[in-house]
């Protein structure tokens, strides 16, 4: 059975059904959860980008005044590689003795010398992060064809550098837990994308046994790539908590955010580009390199939150040359960050394909619509070119006078998501109502609404009928929430105990279909039990492959180098429509996170002394009400496509279409790294 | 241990009464303003001179707050923010701590209905005046319309910055009930919210009075467009 085609609830807008606690304060995050007697918890972090730490002393610490325990990051010697590394931490009953007792701590170390930009670390003199190696790992070459004959007989060539700077995804809720031991028993309320994930981590670093960790996240402010593990902070947590055999809550500053907890690595693209006479591609030569942090230093192909990235990207060149390379530097690693690797791919390719177009004097849509390889976006291209008005809005780059420079721009990009692994549980109860459980997490994508919207179209109930409980390891086992897999993976396993629940109910009632108007009577026959059936994911409901195409109207005062974008417009691929609602807003979110990664957003750090200039919002600019552009929205519904996950496809290309004017080719508004 | 000085004199507390830069350096005294020509030393001096009758702790000391309506008496270091009052001393948890330093907003309430960021304001400092939380919108448990409407246009995500932009929405519209786009984005402007709902938080202040907004949602069946 297949997702029907005449629907009630799935893909209509459905309002998320934790709206009203979370615009009320009723909803309960990680930080506002307080057991009693609850200690306050804090990281003592290195002052030194760069150090061997000989030891840690805790005794003066763990006697000051309100402080309860105090527990080494490591055992023995140790070396730091970033300012701002786990030294220690201390609990105590409140803030205001923790962070006076803090500078309590005695540390042994000796300083050694750091580098923490790309350019820098790259030297043949610089100092190396890791003694064991060079800070530039080697870059192993791919290639396809034969790269130099065809660059010698193409028509046109153009070469070009492109930078993207390191991005920080400051989610609006720190990293934090709070942890409770009760017997042999932990129970962690996590900020999390992935509860069971951080379960089994857990277990292992303390040496528990997984069922006798419990980890809530009921509700969680945001991650984008960054929450997946405990992380240090989660694990110093637990140990003082059992250090202090009391429950203790360790959240993150804003400024511990920007130091140890994730980001996306920077790149730095050389791209050499050729095409024949009508435009179709026909070489593409990559040189790269990006640092994901101090653990830099080797090749690795993109998606893994390493300094790799898919290249050429959507294209597919005959004749093509990657090479990609990692470089050290003495800062914090990176993480996956929505679509790891694609706006920098996206950014470079998208950016070199705009230089090709001018130089053969092409339209940039045009010269998409020639080689861009997959039938849906081309699709995409012809929708959004018409309701855009490409036609009218494109000029050749200096056809406008005047400082006041207005442009515009178009990408394409693709996303693998998919899904799988998903278990679920229905209870049906004698009354008539219904509890969903998953073990999925709610990161503020709605995936929580997801399995109201789902469970309600297939047994033919109001929402209101269905109660949704998710973020708890006691629930049936899900993945982690990343990769755009959350909807993919969750809505088969709703689907298909929906299924077997209905199938079960005919059974005890003897009643065809129990959905509509009898359900009240069938529900009444399961006398004082309620009715528990499970279901998994499978095959054939939902799918991977999506596919999207953005076009950008971009203002830039070339006198002042103000950059404004006016105009967003989406075309975007997500088979089966869910809640459209919820779906917008990835779409809107995934738009206006691109924005920001192309215009405003850029970790700096101080050469001269190793720390991060701009650890706080004030200077690291994020996107605010007064930058939003008008953002149009236009979904495809394949419903026989299957549900397919949409948040980091639409994150791909802003990034590429903002950053480029048409007036401007080689446009001043693209990022730079340092 | 001495009495605390009930240090909001003005009646109604903040904005009038509050620690606004002037009211600091009025607080120094007509000596200590003029502090720019004097030696760092001499300002450390009249800053102490003027300070020494108001010194507080660095012990817990008793204040009293008007949250909500209710009167809270609280034991509490001079030195703890409002925002941490209201969270871990108060129990009232809807102010979100999100950058801590008067950047994202998500620790918005209201003091004497003027939005205001929770953390950056000494809970001594809040004394006598009317502090309103979200938790003190809806106490009879039904949403305001602007709540009605964040959840109506889905004007949230993860919902961790909603409070805040509750906050703020909820004093715009009281001082005027039918902005335009442009008085709403100005009004969101010290809130920053970084799953981007800010198009759907735009439209829902409009709805919420009765107008509509530019952001355009369409949904396509490929086999009714022309192209396909």
């Amino acid at each position: 059975m297949p997702w029907p085609s005449e629907s009630k609830y799935l893909g209509k807008p459905t309002p998320r059904v934790e709206g009203p606690a979370k615009v009320s304060g009723r909803a309960k995050y990680t930080t506002d959860v307080a057991p009693a007697g609850v200690l306050y918890g804090a990281i003592f972090r290195s002052k030194w980008p760069a150090a061997r730490i000989r030891a840690v002393n805790l005794e003066k610490v763990r006697t000051a005044p309100g402080i309860r325990a105090a527990v080494p990051a490591h055992e023995g010697e140790f070396s730091v590689h970033y300012y701002g590394e786990e030294l220690a931490a201390v609990a105590g009953v409140s803030r205001q003795a923790v962070l006076d007792a803090l500078p309590l701590i005695e540390v042994d170390a000796t300083p050694l010398p750091f580098v923490v930009n790309e350019l820098d670390a790259i030297k043949e003199d610089a100092p190396r992060v890791n003694p064991d190696r060079p800070n530039l790992g080697g870059g192993q070459v791919r290639e396809t064809g034969n790269v130099d004959e065809a660059f010698a007989a193409a028509a046109a060539t153009v070469e070009g550098t492109f930078n993207t700077q390191v991005e920080i995804h400051h989610p609006m809720e720190p990293h934090g837990n709070v942890v409770v031991f009760e017997g042999d028993e932990m129970t962690a309320w996590s900020s999390t994308q992935g509860v069971f994930g951080v379960r089994d981590q857990f277990a292992r670093e303390l040496g528990l046994p997984q069922n006798k960790v419990r980890v809530i996240c009921e509700h969680m402010g945001g991650g984008f790539g960054s929450k997946f593990n405990a992380g240090a902070e989660g694990i110093l947590c637990a140990k003082l908590a059992q250090a202090a055999k009391a429950p203790v809550k360790l959240v993150l500053t804003r400024f511990e955010q920007a130091l140890a907890v994730g980001n996306r690595p920077s790149s730095f693209q050389k791209i050499r580009l050729a095409a024949d006479r009508d435009g179709k591609l026909t070489a593409f030569a990559l040189d790269s390199f990006g640092t994901a942090g101090f653990g830099s230093g080797s090749s690795s192909a993109g998606g893994s939150g390493g300094a790799g990235f898919p290249a050429p990207y959507i294209y597919v060149p005959p004749n093509r040359r990657v090479k990609q390379a990692g470089v050290a530097v003495n800062a914090g690693s990176a993480r996956p960050m929505r679509a790891p690797g694609h706006p920098i791919a996206s950014f470079g390719m998208e950016g070199i394909l705009d230089d090709l177009a001018v130089k053969l004097g092409m339209d940039p849509l045009e010269i998409r619509l020639k080689n861009d390889p997959y039938d849906i976006r081309l699709r995409e291209y012809a929708i959004g070119a018409e309701k855009f008005g490409w036609k009218q809005k494109y000029r050749k780059p200096g056809a406008s006078a005047g400082p006041l420079k207005v442009g515009v721009g178009c990408a394409g990009a693709a996303w693998m998501s998919g899904g799988d692994g998903t278990q679920a549980e229905l209870q049906v109860n004698p009354d008539g109502t219904v509890e969903v459980r998953c073990g999925t997490q709610d990161l503020g994508t709605g995936s929580r609404t997801v399995v109201a919207v789902v469970a309600a179209e297939m047994l033919g109930l109001e929402p209101k009928m269905i109660s949704v409980r998710i973020g708890d390891t006691r629930l049936p086992p899900s993945g982690a929430s990343g990769g755009s897999r959350t909807t993919a993976s969750v809505a088969p396993a709703i689907y298909d105990a929906c299924e077997n629940t209905l199938a079960e109910l005919k059974k005890i009632s003897g009643i065809e279909d129990p959905r509509g108007p009898r359900w009240p009577e069938v529900c009444a026959k399961l006398g004082r039990n309620p009715l528990v059936v499970s279901g998994r994911w499978r095959e054939g409901l939902s799918r991977g492959g999506a596919g999207g195409v953005q076009f950008a109207e971009v203002e830039v005062d070339t006198d002042t180098g103000f950059v404004k974008v006016r105009k967003m417009l989406v075309v975007q691929d997500c088979g089966t429509v869910v809640n459209r609602l919820t779906c917008e807003s990835q779409v809107h979110g995934g738009v206006i996170m691109g924005i920001g990664f192309a215009l405003y957003e850029q970790r700096v750090m101080d050469a001269r002394t190793g720390v991060v200039l701009n650890p706080n919002l004030e200077t690291y600019k994020l996107p605010g009400a007064a930058d939003m552009p008008e953002i149009e929205v236009i979904l495809l519904d394949m419903p026989e496509r299957g549900v397919i996950g949409v948040g980091e496809p639409v994150t791909v290309r802003p990034a590429a279409a903002a950053g480029r004017v048409s007036p401007r080719p080689t446009s001043t508004c693209r990022p730079t790294g340092g | 241990m001495k009495r605390p000085s009930t240090s909001r004199d003005t009646p109604g507390g903040l904005p009038s009464g509050g620690v606004t830069r002037r009211s600091f350096l009025k607080g120094l005294g007509a000596s200590a303003v003029s502090a720019a020509a004097l030696a760092a030393e001499g300002v450390a001096e009249e800053l102490a001179k003027a300070n020494a009758e108001k010194v507080q702790g660095p012990h817990p000391v008793p204040m009293s707050l008007r949250i909500n309506g209710e009167t809270h008496n609280l034991q509490l270091e001079p030195r703890v923010t409002l925002l941490e009052a209201l969270r871990t001393h108060v129990g009232l948890t809807g102010p979100k701590e999100s950058c801590d330093r008067a950047s994202c907003g998500a620790c918005t309430v209201l003091l004497n209905g003027v939005p205001l960021y929770a953390c950056s304001m000494l809970a001594i400092e809040a004394q006598g005046a009317e502090i309103t939380t979200i938790e003190g919108l809806n106490r009879n448990g039904e949403l305001t319309p602007i709540q009605q409407a964040l959840v109506d246009h889905d004007g949230l995500q993860c919902g961790y910055c909603s409070p805040g932009f509750v906050m703020t929405l909820t004093a715009l519209l009281r001082r005027n009930p039918r902005p335009t786009e442009a008085d709403v984005r100005a009004a969101c402007a010290g809130n920053l919210c970084r799953c981007g709902a800010y198009p759907r938080i735009f439209a829902a202040a409009l709805a919420a009075t009765g107008q509509k907004t530019t952001s355009k949602l369409e949904v396509i069946h490929l086999k009714e467009h022309a192209v396909a």
